[in-house]
């Protein structure tokens, strides 16, 4: 292979180090109204009166509108969330009107005038409160919501979803055990503060149609969502998308859009643009789920693992939206990389009074993995055994099933072993004790392995259409986002090994569009280069078998006569005989005037077969094709005196199935771990008892800066999928889930205390070691 | 009120409210919209921008301020070496806080062009990115240090 495997920079390198690439917010027109949000100070309370007058009287404002602008209820999985507060305020954040005015200072001006008097109400702060028998109910019209099928409620208690995930014989396996340990864990919320804030541009048309520019990760999810909430045509709804400036799963909720849709109507049709500000875009735009879990493992004397019993509380904020999904994601994973025989796994989703999650690279994986790789070192620690060597005796291999029942093969499942002796060489694990580096410094290392299969809706699709330009070069359209990943330049590869071509020859088009783009379902669990890039295939091969056909007959010979290269047709025993794609990609003219053919366009669409969603009452199903793991390691410098650490080296062993681009693959696994140490040492919510966020600003809610970042060692294996375009498995989200878990592991190490929460800070560390005492 | 910048070399003139903060006055004014709001606050460095020189964030300086400085933006750089670094050491993925990285990183070369490691983390921890580890920024900022290239091609 030429091109895929290469280090091919990013195609839209140039746009991005100039300020030419343009995202959502920097459509700037002197037409666009502006809008701006009046969102609730409580975290539960009830709406006693509401008096827009003033802001309706500001200078420059066109409308107000509140909750009675639309009865409508959104929500992906549950529908219960009003577009606007009605009543009831269950979030702090939650919007509660929405100014339109003519310019954005005017809009806001005026959104500081709503009048709102609220009684507060009881809040439901965690997990554990929500399922408190006295615990205030927050949705009492649970039973009534329109659901997914696959959703199951408990009406009258905040038991948003429930699924259970069973294999073997619970009891039975536990009894066989010989050592049986039980850990629990518990973190809240936190955000995933992309550089870019979300922001929604509307504007309806005299003839219905909506045209909604927003920055998401899923336009062909907007488009679908829209038409369903509002009754329109999705033929009429057209979503467009830019360049997208970080999303991490959280733009791939719908929220501001049918917020700024009814404000465009509301001003008849006009062009309206809402951008968050960076406190909006933490407090009132969804985050990341916290968890709540216990987790009882049981082992033989010698580590074999033989029962799992598992209870996640996921904290599913305020509204459903995906925070169910994300949960059944996990619950479909909860064992971890390992084999187990027995398994007995209790999923909720509750509701709290907390942001409302979206999904977030790893979607549930990290959260699980955390509380089963914590559970894990715990039942090492009381076997008296090497971590790395639990991990080993216990790794799933092919021949195990999965929870949800599925028969793995060394194609739907990476290579666990090998990323785990690999990592015991770059980690150094022999000596993987803590040492005592001076009388207050010590350095310890902390280990934890991963799996992840990538759930989305069983019917979800991808295409792609490759279009030929005169000069015989290639435009390339899919419905993949450029969020950051770089997937499009990886799409571009393929296309051009496949057509062998040179990359450069390969145009993307960059701004998908949900009127001509062909729908890649979303831009999320790390799915563009196996789904899209299948859909490129078998569009290339389109095109490949259209180039052929007509140079067969321009150089009368038999279509099995002839291969592709160089941008050529040419007859395999007589090389010298050729055709370039130029000649013939717009059809071709002969010498008397006299034409054929026309513009070439490849075609090629994909659908994963044989997947079905999960039985919530067993856990039967299959979510995605392939379950792809890896090892990572962290080491860390701790003061003894006031348990501040630095974090030294981190290091990840993925099974990549073929490394497509190299240096965007250590791209994409480094951000990734950058985000995973971020988040477990310096990153989650701080609320008060009565649910008000305090840490609201990217000052007070921190993330890691530059010279922050430790050594990164990364490392891949190639044990290919043999679905996979070349056999590359997924990276985008790989690099995180167990990060989190393994510095937890070297912190605990270092400190001499379990540590089961998150983020690790210090001070939280000192309280778990010294009861909080100085 | 009316105002005369000197951006990116250009004398330009815009119309502006006398609260108006620079970051503005540049997207919605004059359309350099390769100047990114992150936070408004100060805390991302999205924004930055070189004012006579200097990296100053752009969402902490009112346009009226700007008067009679040098306005320097991620629009006035082409072909610098701090942009071809950050292309060859992969040191974007979204791209968003490219820009603010970039002059920061920029002026820091000009200023310093020695600048020893302390110096460099003291400057760059000013900018937040989101999807790279850092290292591969560092890479990029530390080539382009040890190079001892010209670090400016003003584009006229």
């Amino acid at each position: 292979m030429e091109i895929v495997g290469k280090s091919v920079p990013r195609k839209e390198s140039l746009d991005k180090v100039t300020g030419a690439a343009t995202y959502t917010a920097d459509r700037i027109e002197p037409s666009i109204l502006h809008a701006r949000l009046a969102v609730s100070p409580y975290a539960h309370a009830r709406i006693v009166s509401l008096d827009a007058s003033a802001a309706q009287n500001a200078p420059g404002v066109l409308a107000v509108l509140t909750g009675d602008a639309s009865e409508v209820l959104v929500g992906e999985e549950i529908r219960d969330r009003p577009i606007l507060a009605r009543d009831r305020v269950r979030y702090y954040g939650e919007p509660v009107a929405v100014v339109v005015a003519e310019t954005e200072a005017q809009a806001q001006w005026a959104a500081n005038l709503v009048q709102v008097q609220y009684e507060p109400l009881p809040v439901v702060n965690s997990p554990a409160e929500a399922l408190h028998p006295d615990a205030p109910i927050l949705h009492e019209r649970l039973k009534e919501y329109e659901k997914s099928e696959d959703v199951v409620s408990v009406p009258g208690t905040n038991i948003a979803s429930i699924v259970h995930v069973i294999k073997g014989d619970i009891e039975r396996g536990l009894a066989e055990c010989e050592k049986i340990v039980e850990n629990t864990v518990s973190f809240g919320p936190s955000d995933h503060a992309a550089m870019e804030t979300r922001s929604a541009v509307v504007q309806i048309m005299p003839d219905g149609r909506v045209f909604i520019d927003t920055s998401s990760q899923a336009p062909f999810a907007v488009k679908k969502y829209m038409a369903r909430y509002f009754g329109l045509e999705p033929g009429r709804v057209i979503v467009r998308t830019l360049f997208v400036g970080g999303a991490y799963g959280g733009k791939s909720s719908v929220q501001l859009e049918p917020i700024v849709y009814l404000a465009s109507r509301a001003v008849g049709g006009r062009k309206v643009k809402l951008v968050n500000t960076r406190e909006q875009d933490i407090t009132t735009s969804p985050v990341r789920i916290g968890l709540q879990a216990k987790v009882k493992l049981g082992s033989t004397h010698d580590g074999k693992i033989k029962a799992v019993q598992i209870v996640y509380h996921f904290d599913g904020g305020a509204y459903n939206d995906k925070s169910s999904a994300i949960a059944l994601s996990a619950a479909s994973d909860c064992t971890g990389p390992y084999s187990v025989e027995n398994l007995h796994c209790e999923c909720l989703t509750v509701y709290t009074n907390h942001v409302f999650p979206a999904a977030f690279r790893g979607f549930g994986h990290t959260e699980m993995t955390f509380a089963i790789e914590r559970g894990i070192d715990a039942l090492a620690d009381e076997l008296g055994m090497d971590p790395w060597e639990l991990r080993m005796r216990n790794a799933i291999v092919p021949g195990d099933t999965t929870p949800t029942r599925n028969m793995l093969n060394s194609s739907n499942l990476g290579d666990l072993r090998t990323c785990l002796e690999r990592m015991r060489e770059l980690s150094g694990w022999e000596d993987w004790k803590v040492q005592q580096l001076n009388d207050h410094t010590v350095r310890a290392k902390g280990i934890a392995c991963f799996w992840k299969n990538s759930s989305f809706a069983s019917n979800a699709v991808s295409g792609v259409i490759l279009l030929f330009n005169q000069d015989g070069s290639v435009n390339l359209e899919t419905g993949v986002v450029e969020l950051g990943t770089g997937s499009k330049t990886v799409l571009a590869q393929m296309v051009a090994e496949r057509l062998r071509m040179s990359v450069d020859r390969v145009h993307v088009k960059f701004k998908v569009n949900t009127l001509d783009t062909p729908e890649h379902w979303e831009t999320v669990a790390s799915r563009s280069t196996f789904f899209a890039g299948r859909a490129a295939l078998k569009a290339a091969d389109d095109a490949s078998k259209q180039l052929i056909a007509i140079a067969a007959t321009v150089l009368r010979a038999d279509p099995d006569d002839l291969e592709l290269g160089d941008e050529k047709v040419f007859v395999r025993a007589d090389p010298r005989v050729q055709i370039p794609y130029k000649d013939i990609c717009y059809g071709y003219r002969y010498p008397n005037g006299n034409s054929i053919g026309g513009q070439i366009i490849g075609r090629g669409h994909f659908i994963q077969r044989w997947m079905s969603p999960l039985d919530p009452a067993t856990g039967e199903g299959q979510l995605g094709p392939e379950w792809n793991v890896g090892a990572q390691a962290v080491e860390i410098e701790m003061d003894t005196r006031d348990y501040s650490y630095r974090i030294v080296k981190a290091i990840s062993v993925n099974d990549a199935g073929k490394v497509l681009n190299p240096k965007g693959a250590f791209g994409q696994v480094m951000g990734a771990m950058a985000m995973g140490l971020s988040y477990a040492s310096h990153e989650g919510f701080d609320y008060t008892d009565e649910g008000i966020l305090l840490n609201t600003t990217l000052r007070t809610y921190s993330v890691l800066r530059y010279g922050e970042n430790p050594e990164y060692i990364v490392e891949f294996i190639e044990s290919p999928c043999l679905d996979a375009p070349f056999g590359a498995r997924s990276l985008g989200e790989y690099g995180l889930i167990s990060i989190p878990a393994a510095l937890a592991s070297a912190v605990s190490r270092a400190a001499g205390v379990r540590m089961n929460v998150l983020p690790l800070f210090p001070e939280t560390i000192w309280r778990a070691k010294d009861g909080g005492s100085v | 009120m009316k105002l005369r910048l000197n951006v990116n070399g250009e004398i330009r003139s815009a119309d502006v409210r006398p609260a108006e903060l620079l970051l503005d006055v540049l997207r919605e004014n004059l359309g350099l919209t390769g100047v990114k709001p992150g936070c408004r606050h100060g805390d991302c460095g999205a924004c930055t921008v070189t004012v006579d020189g200097l990296p100053m964030k752009s969402c902490l300086m009112l346009a009226v301020e700007a008067a009679d400085k040098t306005v320097e933006t991620i629009e006035g750089l082409q072909d610098s070496p701090v942009q071809r670094a950050f292309v060859e050491k992969f040191a974007f993925q979204c791209g968003y806080c490219t820009p603010g990285f970039i002059m920061n990183s920029h002026a820091l070369a000009h200023l310093h062009p020695k600048a020893d490691k302390a110096t460099v983390r003291e400057w760059l921890q000013s900018n937040i990115c989101r999807c790279t580890s850092y290292e591969e920024i560092q890479e990029a900022v530390e080539a382009v240090l040890s190079s001892g290239q010209p670090t400016s091609r003003m584009m006229n």
